[in-house]
């Protein structure tokens, strides 16, 4: 098994008490396609804390699924993992197990190989992901509860019985889980997800099931293996509002009882200010801003997040005004703007800087940071 | 596989079909195809007849030869020369030599007659190769040296030509069946790999099934047959020839299997298998493969009665199975003379049961087409 001790994560006490579990460090995905070099994903830096909710917003096209799946290690064919490190504070909780394992393993995760043993026990296991599209993410030919018995089959393991008593250190030993049992923690996770009559559902097919009922599956499924992180790919972009709360709200409350942390991504401001603690701003695979939900809300820094909030359509008596929308276009990934990939587009255009200087990472306020030449002495 | 049965209550028509799992649906829409279930029903008649049960249709036992040459097949009579109506009879055959034309030829004895018997005793043998046993369908009370029913006539070793066709059956439609087994086997596990994987495997594998598509069949099937060593057994012969059969069709099936993945990979739920953590091998036999079966079924089907058919063609051009072996292509290889067409056309009695099988397949394969895909419009 591959271990790197990543320099910045040893003995760095959180503000908040909470404990890291995932760093991505300067992370950069390329795609190498016939035009060019697509640099899907550029000098992304966030930290996941245990039990936290990260949330990433953007565009369609701004590297947020890349990022998820970088932390997988599944970016599909021609791209590549070019520079960066993903660091994943491991700790190996097996169900059963009474006490917390304090034991940490700090693995690189874009040292691993992709298709090897480490990475396979890590997905699903203990990061588990649910997907946008609740239609097709359901093998069709299975029922709810076959789907739930593969994750739990491949990855839970329940205690036999426990050696060495006498000696200072436990010893566990660990089976994976029968049938029988596997069933019964499908119909219990059917359950736990809200889905009615959870005992006959477990036997329905996937054409069977509601949008709802199938993303439910899918959230079943990934929590079954009681991962430590769910990364959550707009896994409510397909459903329609009233569905859409239900299943925010069972994944808040999932989390809140598992102490699992949440990667969210998505593009819906409303959605993210519900779910996440803090959140990163994506612009054409660079992040431009990172803060607390509250501060980003209140109080964006990066014109572009400026520009996202105003394009939000309001409720309420009509005005009377058009819908703000951020002018211009998404720039070509092939051909990006000089300077600040956002500048062409920019209110705040400097000209003569914006277009010329590449905007540092800076510290806007307090544990606030931002991408922009406004923010740079 | 549990099936969430729909409540009682409900009305019949679309509303049953709701709450039922995809086989139940396909079996629902099969049912409907009155040619597919008359082609299911009389293959399983043919496998019953032809398969299992050819020691007790056939009246005698497979090599029993006789004195009657090339008898003709015996009419069956019920009128007795005095215009009496009768149990059904037949009379006793006796050899004439035409002087003139050189010719020997049979001819029926009025003062000999023999009742033809269902269940008659006879030749014993073992019932499915378990129990013993002495009867047979039908047949007539005579001593075997005296007098023979033979419907279908007799060859030029005087054995019963309809019950050589029975055994001949068991082998030419068993090997269409293993050799589709092995072939869908073969296929499919390449065509999975050459589809989930792409690139150099999906390279290689093709270029293969193009090589062995555009080597020329006959050649191939000489030289392959030719490497089968002569002194092997009958049965081993025999399974080398379903495995070289299985090698030269499996291409086909491959390349449609991989053109089904290639779409089916990039579905969701592959990518969702894959983040919880399964093995290639995994996705590829659970997940993508069960996704393609209801076209690989209909193909397989609807390629049954090819395997037939090349097994009939190879054994008649003598590269198939060897005459100890009785199948339909070593039987018609008896009447590949113009003299056997001449003078013995009841040889050609194979012709028919071969027709028929792959009749009845095809009309199966169009059965099960229509109904595994349920969702389509008709």
């Amino acid at each position: 098994m591959q271990t790197n001790l990543s320099p910045t994560a040893v003995a760095q006490a959180p503000a908040d008490g909470r404990e890291t579990l995932i760093e991505v460090r300067d992370l950069k995905v390329e795609f190498n396609i016939r035009g060019g070099v697509v640099k899907a994903v550029d000098g992304l830096t966030f930290d996941i804390k245990r039990g936290q909710t990260m949330g990433i917003i953007g565009e369609s096209g701004c590297g947020k699924s890349v990022t998820a799946r970088a932390i997988l290690r599944m970016i599909p064919k021609p791209g590549k993992i070019t520079a960066g490190n993903i660091y994943y504070h491991r700790r190996r909780r097996l169900a059963g197990q009474q006490t917390a394992p304090t034991e940490t393993n700090v693995i690189d995760l874009t040292t691993l190989d992709p298709d090897g043993e480490t990475i396979r026990q890590i997905r699903g296991g203990e990061i588990a992901m649910i997907f946008q599209e609740p239609m097709s993410s359901l093998t069709p030919v299975y029922t709810a509860g076959t789907h739930i018995n593969e994750a739990v089959t491949l990855h839970r393991l329940l205690p036999i019985k426990t050696l060495g008593d006498q000696m200072a250190e436990k010893i566990m030993q660990y089976r994976h889980v029968t049938r029988e049992e596997a069933r019964d923690i499908a119909v219990q996770m059917l359950r736990r997800v809200g889905i009615p009559k959870p005992e006959q559902r477990v036997d329905s097919y996937p054409h069977q099931l509601s949008g709802g009922q199938r993303q439910r599956v899918m959230i079943a499924i990934a929590l079954s293996t009681e991962p430590t992180m769910l990364i959550a790919d707009e896994p409510t972009t397909a459903l329609d509002v009233s569905i859409e709360a239900q299943i925010l709200d069972i994944m808040r409350e999932l989390q809140e009882t598992a102490n699992m942390a949440i990667m969210f991504i998505t593009h819906n401001l409303g959605v993210i200010a519900n779910m996440a603690d803090e959140i990163v701003v994506m612009y054409m695979g660079k992040q431009v801003e990172r803060a607390k939900v509250v501060d980003l809300f209140y109080d964006p820094k990066h014109p572009y997040t400026k520009a996202l909030l105003q394009s939000v359509p309001k409720l309420g008596p009509k005005t009377g005004q058009r819908l703000a929308s951020i002018e211009g276009m998404v720039p070509d990934p092939l051909h990006l703007p000089t300077g600040c990939v956002f500048h062409p587009r920019c209110p705040a255009f400097m000209p003569g800087k914006c277009d010329q200087i590449v905007p540092r990472w800076v510290e806007a306020a307090p544990n606030h940071w931002a991408r922009c030449l406004l923010y740079e002495e | 596989m549990a099936v969430a049965t729909a409540p009682s209550t409900l009305p019949l028509g679309k509303k049953k079909e709701f709450g039922q799992s995809y086989w139940s649906l396909v079996w629902y829409r099969f049912k409907k195809n009155k040619l597919g279930v008359l082609g299911g029903i009389f293959l399983i008649a043919l496998y019953l007849q032809f398969v299992a049960l050819p020691e007790f249709i056939s009246p005698y036992a497979l090599e029993n030869r006789s004195n009657f040459v090339e008898a003709p097949p015996t009419p069956i009579r019920f009128v007795d020369q005095n215009g009496q109506f009768q149990a059904p009879f037949v009379y006793g055959l006796e050899r004439k030599v035409d002087q003139v034309k050189r010719l020997r030829t049979w001819v029926e004895d009025p003062d000999r007659k023999y009742p033809v018997r269902l269940f008659a005793q006879g030749d014993p043998y073992q019932l499915l190769g378990l129990i013993p046993m002495n009867v047979h369908l039908f047949g007539i009370e005579a001593n075997q040296r005296e007098a023979r029913i033979f419907i279908m006539g007799a060859d030029a070793l005087g054995r019963d030509f309809f019950t050589r066709i029975m055994y001949g059956g068991r082998l030419s439609l068993m090997i269409g069946l293993i050799g589709q087994f092995l072939t869908l086997a073969l296929g499919a596990t390449l065509g999975v790999i050459s589809g989930y994987y792409g690139g150099a495997t999906d390279m290689f594998v093709q270029r293969f099934t193009e090589f062995l598509a555009a080597f020329p069949n006959i050649p191939l099937f000489m030289a392959l047959s030719a490497a089968i060593p002569a002194f092997w057994s009958p049965i081993a012969v025999y399974f080398m020839l379903t495995l070289i059969l299985a090698f030269l069709g499996w291409g086909g099936l491959a390349r449609q299997v991989r053109g089904l993945v290639l779409s089916l990979r990039e579905r969701e739920y592959a990518l969702a298998a894959k983040s919880f953590g399964a093995k290639d091998r995994r996705i590829m036999f659970r997940h993508l493969l069960p996704g393609t079966m209801s076209h690989v079924i209909v193909i397989a089907t609807l390629s049954i009665p090819g395997m037939i058919l090349a097994e009939t063609a190879l054994s008649w051009l003598g590269l198939g199975l060897r005459p100890p072996l009785t199948s339909w292509g070593t039987l018609l290889q008896d009447a590949a003379t113009v003299r056997a067409i001449r003078f013995t056309p009841w040889l050609l009695w194979t012709i028919p049961p071969i027709l028929f099988t792959v009749l009845t397949y095809n009309m199966l394969g169009d059965g099960l087409r229509d109904a595994l895909d349920p969702y389509s419009g008709r």
